[in-house]
């Protein structure tokens, strides 16, 4: 099937995404930055990010074609299964809230950019600290995957892309990846940052013109309800509200999600760049906003259900992806469909670029420099970090390209299941070292191999394709579905608990632990975080206490 | 502009802190508590007003847990 390609739109788009792409470019004098070629001020901005930017930045790392597509698609196959995740998003602020700040106080007090930087210095165990890394490698791709399907999907709508030749139908994506990937590469973290105020304020201007507007057009929320459930029934895939055999994969999805997000690199990334710890909680107690806005946006999921719209890919099978980005076609003159239709794409390019800055961070300071070339200068530190960037992208492209795209929201989910298994490493470790490295190694290995296993077992009965979902049995409770990545967090524990306790019996020796207690309290004024600024350079914006309320 | 750090917050400050992080777990993981149609708020399902009251419910105690173990 083709359609037309709706040129209004298209040229509203186009303009928004040259905006974007100067204002990357312009990113890099932003905020006088003396040297980007160190990764302290390519990959975290200097560490001096406030209140504000560190919000919006966030923000634009947190919510993205995730919220926009991906979970809308989920609510209009499934019902209510998608709106987990509000409660996701909810109950993650109490965790940001008491894990974080240690995270925040001992890698300042160290000099840690990585959480894998973090496991090294707490365990003494380079093969741990190399685990981790490469976890967290690994999990970025089909995150950033993801986004790419939801720039996919508001160009696949605009009818641009698709068709028979399989250059042609990617090409668009591969143009908006290459400007992406031109301007993260000159600008690093000040490009998203910078970019990330024009993205949100372009989506809180849809979000509120569609949440008033288009209900009113469709008889109000009741009605919209009323319809949505209906629609669900005559479908048969899905209920308004979860039953009693979808309330465990609801809740189990809603507390993994949590625990993952908080591990990514690219979250770890956000809140090591603010000023201070405190303003870590700070922003854990008004970024709820966010969640609200989330849960709207999944609503439309339902909306597009009561509205009948149909989300027809350019290849004329239904993609639900499509749903909203159709749904905004169908109700919107063209000029403001670019509009919202731009405030997709941003909000899929923001969050990419800071998860491939975050991920060349890593692979640089924990592959690179700790297992190939451990002398090599800060300038050759960020150029390593430049090219691991492009590197993350072109793994994510292969995911899109393979895996089974009926539900983009799996993509977020099968990442979570391998980044949540080194919540032990991580998390856990910031409060105790009583695990050992060995079991944590061990736990991890057993946990990654369950749960890429038991994720590759699901096969998506409409394509045939594995790993087509996320969620399984979990064994001994009798029949329950949850989330994949909870039941291999167990796993993981039981292990490491029980090699921990063999271990010690061993009386094997636990490695060297760098940190000290106070390490994990230290404020942004306390004179023991000084030694960062001898890492970081003579940025003025590095020295300034924290500001307080 | 360097302010002196403060005393630590006492026990029970914290242990209510602990608590207000932990009511939102409790709310939103008993999912069965909440899977219902009724009653209804500006034609809403109690389902999706109720977790929407979450939102500012969390928000709310983050921010007073936030208050209560800030250093003075």
């Amino acid at each position: 099937m083709s359609r037309p390609v709706d040129g209004v739109a298209l040229a509203v788009v186009v303009a928004f995404f040259l905006l974007v792409t100067v204002l990357g470019f312009l990113a890099a004098r932003w905020r006088r930055a003396e040297d980007l070629g160190s990764l302290d001020e390519w990959g975290l901005g200097g560490r001096g990010f406030g209140p504000v930017v560190t919000w919006f930045l966030l923000g634009g790392d947190l919510y993205t074609a995730y919220t926009f597509v991906a979970v809308p698609a989920l609510m209009f196959t499934a019902g209510a299964a998608g709106f987990f995740a509000v409660p996701y998003t909810v109950i993650m602020y109490p965790l940001v809230f008491t894990f974080l700040p240690r995270l925040w106080s001992v890698s300042h007090r160290h000099g840690y950019v990585t959480p894998a930087d973090f496991v090294r210095g707490r365990y003494g165990s380079r093969g741990l600290a190399l685990a981790v890394a490469l976890t967290g490698l690994l999990a970025t791709m089909p995150y950033i995957a993801l986004q790419l399907v939801g720039i996919q999907a508001v160009l696949e709508v605009m009818g641009v892309g698709g068709g028979d030749n399989a250059f042609l139908a990617d090409l668009p994506l591969l143009v908006a990846f290459a400007a992406l990937a031109a301007y993260t590469y000159s600008s690093g973290l000040r490009a998203p940052a910078l970019i990330a105020f024009v993205k949100d304020t372009l989506i809180y201007v849809v979000v509120l013109v569609a949440v008033l507007y288009i209900p009113a057009t469709l008889g109000g929320w009741g009605s919209i309800f009323n319809e949505a459930d209906k629609a669900l029934q005559a479908k048969g895939t899905g209920s308004l509200v979860p039953t009693a055999a979808g309330a465990w994969p609801y809740a189990t999805l809603a507390l993994g999600s949590a625990m993952a997000l908080f591990l990514y690199p690219h979250s770890i990334t956000a809140v090591l760049s603010t000023r201070g710890r405190d303003v870590v909680r700070r922003n854990a107690a008004v970024l709820p906003a966010y969640s609200f806005l989330l849960g709207l946006l999944a609503l439309l999921g339902l909306v597009a259900l009561a509205a009948g719209t149909k989300p027809v890919g350019l290849d004329g099978k239904p993609n639900p992806q499509l749903a909203v980005p159709q749904l905004f076609h169908d109700v919107f003159p063209s000029w403001f469909a670019g509009v919202a239709f731009a405030a997709i794409a941003i909000g899929a390019l923001v969050p990419a670029a800071i998860m491939s800055i975050a991920a060349a961070n890593l692979f640089t300071r924990n592959v690179w420099r700790e297992f190939v070339r451990p002398d090599c200068s800060p300038a050759e530190q960020a150029k390593v970090a430049k090219l691991a960037s492009l590197a993350v992208k072109v793994g994510a492209l292969v995911f899109v390209l393979t895996l089974d795209k009926t539900l983009a929201i799996n993509f977020q989910l099968l990442g979570g299941i391998w980044i949540l298994q080194t919540f032990p490493a991580v998390v856990v470790g910031l409060f105790t070292r009583w695990f050992h490295r060995w079991a944590l190694l061990a736990g991890w290995a057993v946990s990654m191999v369950y749960g890429t296993i038991k994720a590759y077992d699901v096969v998506n009965p409409a394509t045939g394709k594995h790993f087509g979902g996320s969620a399984a049995d979990i064994p001994f409770l009798g029949g329950r579905t949850g989330y994949i990545a909870l039941t291999a967090f167990v796993l993981n524990l039981v292990v490491t608990v029980g090699l921990t306790v063999l271990l010690r019996a061993l009386r094997v020796p636990d490695g060297p632990d760098e940190t000290a207690a106070g390490d994990y309290l230290a404020e942004a004024d306390d004179p023991r975080v000084a030694p960062l600024d001898a890492l970081t350079g003579p940025d003025p914006l590095a020295s300034g206490g924290p500001s307080r309320a | 502009m360097t302010e002196p750090s403060g005393t630590r917050p006492s026990r029970g400050a914290l242990v209510t802190a602990g608590v207000l992080l932990a009511l939102p777990f409790v709310a939103l993981l008993w999912v069965s508590s909440y899977a219902r149609y009724e009653p209804r708020l500006w034609g809403f399902p109690f389902f999706y007003w109720y977790q929407f009251l979450w939102v500012l419910i969390t928000s709310a105690a983050t921010y007073a847990a936030y208050r209560l173990v800030r250093r003075r």
